[in-house]
C-alpha cells in the first residue's frame, strides 16, 4: 500500500524557487532516505511533507487520503482543518535539534499528546511511554528533565516522543546533524532498529554509509529537483549523473 | 502624637497602598497578556492601536496619568463622580498603565521561544490554544520573571504616586503627620514600611524563581 504519495510539489519563497516538480512514493514499510547538498530542497521537501510549511502548488497524499489537492487553477488546495488534523495523525517528524519541551519530564514529553490530545487514559499513556523509553534504552532517565540528557539521549526521547502517536510513516530530518560525531552512532542504532521493523521512514541524512545500509530507496536532490533515485547500490555506489558524482565525492565511501 | 498613634495612621495608610498593589497586579499581569496579544496581532489596525497606547502609557508620566483619569470625566464631560470614585481612578490608571509595560515584558518572552516549540507542538498535533498554554506559557513564565520582579517592585513604590488625588495610602498619611508634627519621622517610618514590603514580595518572587528552576 502507499503510505505516501506527493505528486508534482511546488513550493517558493518570494522570488525563489526552493522546489520545482518533485514527485515521489513511499510504500507501507519502505525507507527512503533523501541526500544532498545543503540548499538542494530537501528539507523544504520534508516540511512541506509534513505541513509545517504549505505547498504552492501539487498533491499531498497519505494512505489513499489527499491532504492537499491540486484546485482548477492548478494551485494547492488543502483539506479541511477536521480532515487534515485526522491525516496528520498518519505521520510524526523527528527534528534535528530535537525540540524536545524543555519544563516536561522524559516521560512527560513522551505522554503529553497522548493524554492531552488523544484523551488516553494517564495509565495507558505511561505503558506506553514506559515502553518505548525501554525501547531507546532510556529507562532510567524517565523523570529526568531534557537538559539533564546528552544531545544523543535528548535525541533518542524525540524519537520515542514521535513514535508514542504510533505514526505510518516517520520522517526524520537530518536526526544527527546536531550531535557530536560519538554520539551519531546511537541514533542510527535506533533508526536500523526501526527498520528492522519496517517502520515506514523519509530520512534526509548526510551520512552517507548509514544511507546505503538502511534505505530502500535513495533520492538525490539538487536545485529542487530529483536528480537521481533508485536503489542505494546503484545511487550511492554507481550514481550516473554528474551532479551525484560529484557530491558524492566529497564523502568517504 | 504619640509614636503608637503614628505608626497606626501610618499602617492603615499601608493597608491602602497594599490594597492598590494587589488589585493592579490582579488586573494588570492578564490584561497585559490580552495586551501582548493585541500587540502581535497580525490585524494592522488592531496591532497599531495597541502600540500607540503602550507609547502613551509609557511616554507620559504615571502621576499625570493619575490626574487625567480622576478629572478627567468632570472636566471633559462634566460628570459627577461620587468620592468613592477616587480609589477606583487610582486603580484604573495604575491597571492600564502596568499593563502596557508587562504587555511588553510578556511580548518580548513569547518572541524569545524558539519556533520549533510550535513546530514540534503542531506535528504533534497540539492546537494553537493547547499549544500556547501547555507547551509556550510555562516557558514564558519562567523567562519573564526577573523584569516582572522589577515591575512589581516599581509598582510598590509607585503606589505612593496615589497621594497627587489625596488617597490616603502610606505617603500620604505620612506627609500629613509630618507636616502636622513638623517632624522628618513618619518619613523615615514609612521608608521602613516601603522597605519591608518590598523585601517581602522581592523574597516571594525568589521563592517562585526558584521553583521554575527544575527545567532549562
Amino acid at each position: 500500500m502507499k503510505y505516501l504519495e506527493i505528486r508534482n510539489l511546488r513550493k517558493s519563497f518570494g522570488n525563489l524557487t526552493v522546489i520545482k516538480d518533485i514527485s515521489l512514493t513511499v510504500e507501507e514499510g519502505q525507507v527512503v532516505a533523501i541526500i544532498g547538498p545543503s540548499g538542494s530542497g530537501k528539507s523544504t521537501l520534508l516540511r512541506c511533507a509534513t505541513m509545517l510549511e504549505t505547498m504552492d502548488a501539487g498533491e499531498l497524499i497519505y494512505l489513499g487520503e489527499y491532504a492537499v489537492r491540486t484546485g482548477p487553477d492548478g494551485k494547492a488546495v488543502y483539506a479541511s482543518p477536521k480532515d487534515l488534523k485526522r491525516i496528520q495523525r498518519y505521520y510524526s517528524l523527528v527534528f534535528q535539534d530535537f525540540n524536545l519541551f524543555p519544563h516536561f519530564s522524559v516521560i512527560k514529553n513522551v505522554t503529553d499528546a497522548l493524554i492531552t490530545i488523544q484523551k488516553m487514559s494517564k495509565e495507558e499513556a505511561l505503558a506506553i511511554g514506559r515502553d518505548l523509553l525501554r525501547k531507546m534504552s532510556l529507562s532510567d532517565k524517565e523523570n529526568a528533565y531534557p537538559y539533564q540528557l546528552s544531545g544523543g539521549q535528548q535525541q533518542r526521547v524525540s524519537i520515542a516522543r514521535a513514535l508514542a502517536l504510533s505514526p505510518k510513516v516517520l520522517f526524520f530530518d537530518e536526526p544527527t546533524s546536531a550531535l557530536d560525531p560519538e554520539l551519531t552512532g546511537e541514533i542510527l542504532k535506533v533508526i536500523r532498529d526501526l527498520a528492522a521493523e519496517r517502520m515506514t521512514m523519509v530520512i534526509v541524512t548526510h551520512e552517507m554509509s548509514f544511507a546505503r545500509d538502511v534505505a530502500d530507496h535513495v533520492i538525490f536532490m539538487d536545485g529542487g529537483v530529483i536528480v537521481e533515485e533508485g536503489p542505494p547500490e546503484a545511487v550511492i555506489n554507481n550514481p550516473q549523473n554528474e551532479r551525484t558524482q560529484a557530491f558524492l565525492s566529497r564523502f568517504e565511501r | 502624637m504619640e509614636w503608637s498613634v503614628m505608626l497606626r495612621e501610618l499602617a492603615e495608610g499601608m493597608l491602602t497602598s497594599v490594597e492598590i498593589f494587589t488589585l493592579t497586579l490582579l488586573f494588570s499581569l492578564p490584561l497585559g497578556l490580552l495586551v501582548a496579544f493585541g500587540r502581535m496581532s497580525k490585524n494592522f489596525l488592531l496591532r497599531n492601536i495597541i502600540k500607540i497606547y503602550i507609547s502613551i502609557m509609557r511616554g507620559t508620566p504615571l502621576m499625570l496619568q493619575l490626574m487625567v483619569v480622576y478629572f478627567g470625566p468632570y472636566y471633559i464631560f462634566g460628570i459627577r463622580l461620587p468620592q468613592s470614585y477616587r480609589f477606583t481612578a487610582v486603580i484604573i490608571s495604575f491597571v492600564i498603565n502596568y499593563a502596557a509595560y508587562f504587555a511588553e515584558i510578556y511580548r518580548a518572552g513569547i518572541e524569545s521561544i524558539p519556533l520549533g516549540q510550535y513546530e514540534a507542538a503542531k506535528v504533534l498535533g497540539y492546537s494553537n490554544a493547547q499549544t500556547f498554554v501547555r507547551i509556550i506559557l510555562p516557558q514564558v513564565i519562567k523567562r519573564i520573571l526577573p523584569p516582572v520582579t522589577n515591575e512589581v517592585i516599581t509598582l510598590i513604590k509607585d503606589t505612593s504616586l496615589a497621594f497627587v488625588i489625596a488617597v490616603s495610602e502610606m505617603f500620604t498619611q505620612a506627609r500629613a503627620i509630618a507636616s502636622a508634627q513638623r517632624s522628618v519621622a513618619p518619613y523615615v517610618a514609612a521608608g521602613i514600611f516601603y522597605y519591608i514590603f518590598n523585601y517581602v514580595v522581592a523574597a516571594v518572587m525568589e521563592w517562585f524563581e526558584k521553583k521554575m528552576s527544575y527545567f532549562r
